[in-house]
């Protein structure tokens, strides 16, 4: 008897518990006029120094939420559509846009600067539902040791990786499970159009292209010239990123002549990342506030070393790893977002049966 | 005097409907618990996924489940756990063995190990596999043997998952098991082989099935394994069921999945259950440390040598090849991954974490999540250990007995669905306040308690199983408050239990990876969540780092483990 009393106490006590942890997270999720909300992917990232000093001049403090890769941040914004986790979603990029938009995730607002933005960034222009905020370019890199050894030159385009010289040489990644690989995919839908991509890809087939789930395996385990895999891979050709090059100068002292790799510039497709201001945001003033600022010239030059892409704005200085290691792509494909949307998930299951089965 | 009036008081009210209140009582807080954090967000997605317009879309389930691609999926789900789970019992129970009968030098420290692996997230895992197995691997440079992407290397990566599932389920019971009715037989003038089969096989054989039953849930929703190193060509149910939430927002599709899943998770714990219920009945148990000896005979020291070269080619060395690469640094060997992880020039930015800023949030998420899964599963094992309810079998005892059943198999769901499920189940049903927790700091503790608890359950079941009512009453009879009659009685016999399961939700919680990395603040990465950041880009140096903060994971994780070696009573035997 006496043990049962005791026990239904305890149970008592611990429910009291537990409602006060439910109330202990409340006050988190309320939003209040001085906090703003920042929904993001998990490559955000922002100097500390940088952050502060726009908290100190807006007075607002900002909040920021993740929520894992790009896409899954961007379906998660779709998923809680009207009633959002936050004020501003940083991070939708062209491959996504169409759905964002089309799902009316976003509020109009101009942010300012918008004026140094070049005009081929700007793909929502007019209706400017969303900013852009940088852009990145997904190329093949090539080995440099590699190819000096060999004696041989790298490709540079598209229709070079297709040369028997460069047989059995480029890893990429799978298009259903990996954005770079998908990105890749969709820059030969750009280049060979929607007639003559899958015969591109036959011919890459039929010259000994390996596909791997994830870009890591890839980059660490099969590519030649990744420091990080001890040079133990077999490929020197990887779909990476335009900025993978200086990332293997970081930290090497002394800084080397040239990145150990490069970046064959005709095989690149752009993604530029958006911001903008998510429909029913608890504080709007607070969050054209934020988007003003993710457009400032301050924001912006720190954009390179935090996420490895480039600044949307013409004026922004890039930094001396960028300028001095990587290379300016002039010239890449792209697709308009409402082609990608609407085709994307047949195009990944077509390119599946292709070159998986 | 005291006696006959605890029998009044029996007299007065039946047994079996206090036993009830109480029960009901204790299950209040595990249920609104899982009602609200676990059953509430998934039916939430589920029916967002399966109702259109209000109307519920069953005809779904015959369009999806007839596409071959997703046949194909079920059936390669179903084939790779089935093997995974066979080769598993097959290496890992002459270990159990191993750990149960013999003593030898380093025993604690060696079963403290084999468990690391079990709590690490699967980035770690990967990583650490590849580097054995991969291309360039270790086997790759001695022998030429190379198992990525293939099936192989899946198998063989959850069997270094489950061993300790197996040595610990099976090794802790067969540590007890009275070797003196084997040698009886034996004496009657069975044959070794024949004794063996005879009285400690039965004995073992429910323990072996539920064991069993654990690792083919496992790896019947792996996830990470099979993305890491399955390649292209394989996908599990739990990994389509990523794809399409998570890639394609195609919720129809992956509800449809998530009910399949579900359906089959259920199928495997009602037979766990079931299980469970059977190692119940009595067995002779003796100490654990009567029945372990050094090894005697040629024989038995090939199994001893041979059980610790199994569990080195497969369980340490690819631990030690991720404590290698994060010490190989550009220039030889040392510690420059390490102090970098401070010192780099982007120490001021967000992304760059101290490591021991990620280890505070990671230990700081983990006590949280252990708090809440001791309270929650403490209870929930209370609940079930009450005495039996009434033998009169009437209608609605029958029923209840048959709902707290249920509510056994119900704590172990959360082990069955997959974190992207759970993850954006939250984001659109926690989403109102009071009970906006989308951006609170407790949504990540919470999520991982929903994983420790069945931790908890399975640790403290047994335990409590085994204190003897009668020593409560005898301490009562002669005068105890209920305060004092817990203190003395209770507490000294659960409190080893309960130090064994909070150790174990606090593991689990440090690795737990799917659902934190959804839901964790950038300015407080866990350790498994900053590990993944750095693996996600080039370059030798965030490579080195990810290494590091491996390590350093790894150390804490085993750390944990040896403590709770320590702990461990000897005369209980986990299910873990």
């Amino acid at each position: 008897m006496s043990t049962r009393s005791r026990i239904t106490a305890t149970a008592l006590a611990a429910a009291v518990g537990m409602s006060a942890l439910a109330a202990c997270g409340a006050p988190g999720g309320g939003a209040d006029a001085k906090t703003v909300t920042l929904v993001s992917h998990d490559s955000f990232n922002i100097s500390k120094s940088v952050l502060s000093a726009f908290e100190k001049e807006s007075g607002y403090k900002v909040r920021i939420l993740k929520g894992g890769d790009a896409g899954k941040a961007v379906n998660q914004a779709i998923l809680s559509k009207g009633n959002p986790q936050g004020d501003v979603f940083f991070g939708i990029d062209n491959t996504l846009l169409s759905r964002g938009l089309h799902e009316g995730l976003f509020s109009p607002y101009r942010a300012k600067g918008l004026a140094d933005v070049p005009a081929g960034l700007q793909l929502d222009k007019g209706a400017h539902r969303v900013t852009p905020l940088d852009y990145g370019d997904i190329c093949v890199n090539y080995d440099r040791g590699y190819f000096a050894r060999h004696k041989t030159a790298p490709p540079k385009t598209f229709d070079d990786l297709l040369k028997p010289r460069y047989k059995g040489m480029l890893v990429t990644e799978n298009s259903a499970t990996s954005s770079p690989g998908l990105a890749f995919q969709l820059g030969t839908i750009a280049k060979y159009g929607q007639d003559g991509w899958q015969s591109y890809w036959k011919k890459l087939k039929a010259n000994g292209v390996e596909v791997v789930d994830g870009w890591e395996q890839a980059y660490y385990e099969r590519f030649t010239g990744s420091a990080a895999g001890k040079r133990k891979g077999d490929k020197p050709l990887v779909v990476s990123y335009a900025s993978s090059p200086p990332a293997e100068v970081l930290g090497k002292k002394p800084a080397p002549k040239e990145a150990p790799t490069g970046v064959a510039t005709g095989t690149c497709f752009r993604q530029i990342e958006f911001g903008g201001l998510l429909k029913g945001a608890r504080n709007e003033k607070g969050g054209k506030a934020l988007l003003d600022f993710l457009l400032s010239k301050k924001f912006q030059q720190d954009v390179p070393l935090q996420m490895f892409v480039n600044p949307a704005r013409e004026d922004a200085a890039v930094p001396e790893l960028f300028t001095k290691y990587g290379t300016r792509i002039d010239q890449p494909t792209t697709l308009p977002p409402g082609t990608i949307t609407e085709n994307r998930e047949q195009w990944i299951k077509q390119w599946s049966s292709l070159v998986l089965k | 005097m005291v006696l006959a009036r605890s029998e009044v008081v029996r007299g007065r009210r039946p047994r079996p409907v206090r036993g009830t209140a109480a029960r009901l009582g204790l299950m209040a807080v595990p249920l609104a618990f899982f009602a609200l954090f676990f059953a509430y967000p998934v039916a939430a997605i589920v029916g967002r996924g399966l109702k259109d317009g209000g109307r519920w879309q069953l005809g779904r389930f015959g369009s999806v489940l007839s596409d071959p691609d997703i046949v194909h999926v079920l059936w390669f789900t179903v084939w790779q756990a089935a093997a995974s789970t066979a080769l598993t019992l097959l290496i890992a129970l002459p270990g159990a063995y191993v750990f149960a009968r013999f003593d030898f030098p380093g025993k604690q420290l060696l079963r403290a190990v084999v468990a690391v692996p079990f709590v690490l997230p699967t980035v770690v895992v990967g990583s650490a596999f590849l580097a054995l197995a991969g291309r360039g691997g270790l086997l790759d440079e001695l022998w030429g043997l190379r198992l990525d992407t293939s099936v192989w290397a899946i198998l063989l990566a959850h069997v270094f998952f489950n061993y300790a599932v197996v040595v610990r389920t099976v090794g802790g019971l067969w540590a007890q098991l009275d070797p003196r009715q084997e040698e009886a037989a034996r004496m009657l003038g069975a044959g070794r082989f024949a004794a063996w089969r005879r009285v400690t096989l039965p004995a073992l054989g429910p323990a072996v099935a539920a064991a069993a039953l654990m690792v083919f849930l496992f790896t019947f929703t792996s996830f990470g394994v099979v993305q890491i190193l399955g390649g292209p060509t394989f996908a599990t149910l739990e990994v389509e069921i990523y794809r399409q939430t998570a890639e394609f927002l195609d919720l129809p599709t992956a509800a449809v999945l998530t009910m399949v899943q579900f359906a089959a998770v259920l199928g495997v714990l009602a037979l766990h259950a079931w299980t469970v219920r059977r190692r119940e009945t009595a067995l002779r148990l003796v100490p654990a440390s009567q029945t372990a000896h050094r090894p005697r005979g040629r024989g038995q020291w090939t199994l001893l040598w041979g059980t610790l070269a199994v569990i080195t080619v497969l369980l340490i060395v690819p631990l030690l090849v991720l404590v290698e690469r994060s010490f190989a640094g550009p220039d030889g060997y040392g510690a420059v991954f390490y102090t970098s992880l401070r010192s780099a020039g982007n120490a001021d930015s967000t992304f760059a974490v101290a490591p021991l800023d990620a280890l505070w949030n990671s230990l700081a998420y983990g006590a949280a999540a252990t708090a809440i899964a001791l309270v929650v599963g403490g209870l929930a094992a209370a609940a079930l250990t009450l005495p039996r309810l009434g033998r009169g079998p009437s209608g609605r005892t029958a029923l209840i007995s048959r709902f707290v059943r249920g509510f056994d198999a119900l704590l172990m769901l959360p082990l069955g669905v997959s974190a992207v499920t759970v993850g954006f189940g939250f984001l659109i049903s926690l989403d109102t306040p009071p009970l906006d927790l989308r951006a609170s700091w407790w949504l990540v503790p919470l999520a991982q308690a929903l994983v420790g608890v069945p931790f908890v359950v399975r640790t403290m079941l047994p335990v409590l199983r085994a204190v003897d009512g009668r020593l409560r009453e005898a301490a009562a009879v002669l005068g105890a408050s209920p305060w004092r009659v817990w203190r003395e009685v209770d507490l000294p016999m659960v409190r080893r239990a309960l130090l064994i399961a909070a150790g174990f939700a606090f593991a689990v919680s440090l690795g737990e990876f799917g659902a934190t990395v959804f839901i964790a603040r950038p300015d407080q990465p866990t350790l498994p969540v900053a590990v993944a950041r750095l693996l996600g880009r080039a370059g030798e140096l965030n490579y080195g780092q990810a290494m590091a903060l491996s390590t350093l994971l790894m150390v804490v994780c085993a750390g944990a483990l040896l403590v709770l070696e320590r702990l461990r009573p000897l005369d209980h035997s986990g299910e873990f």
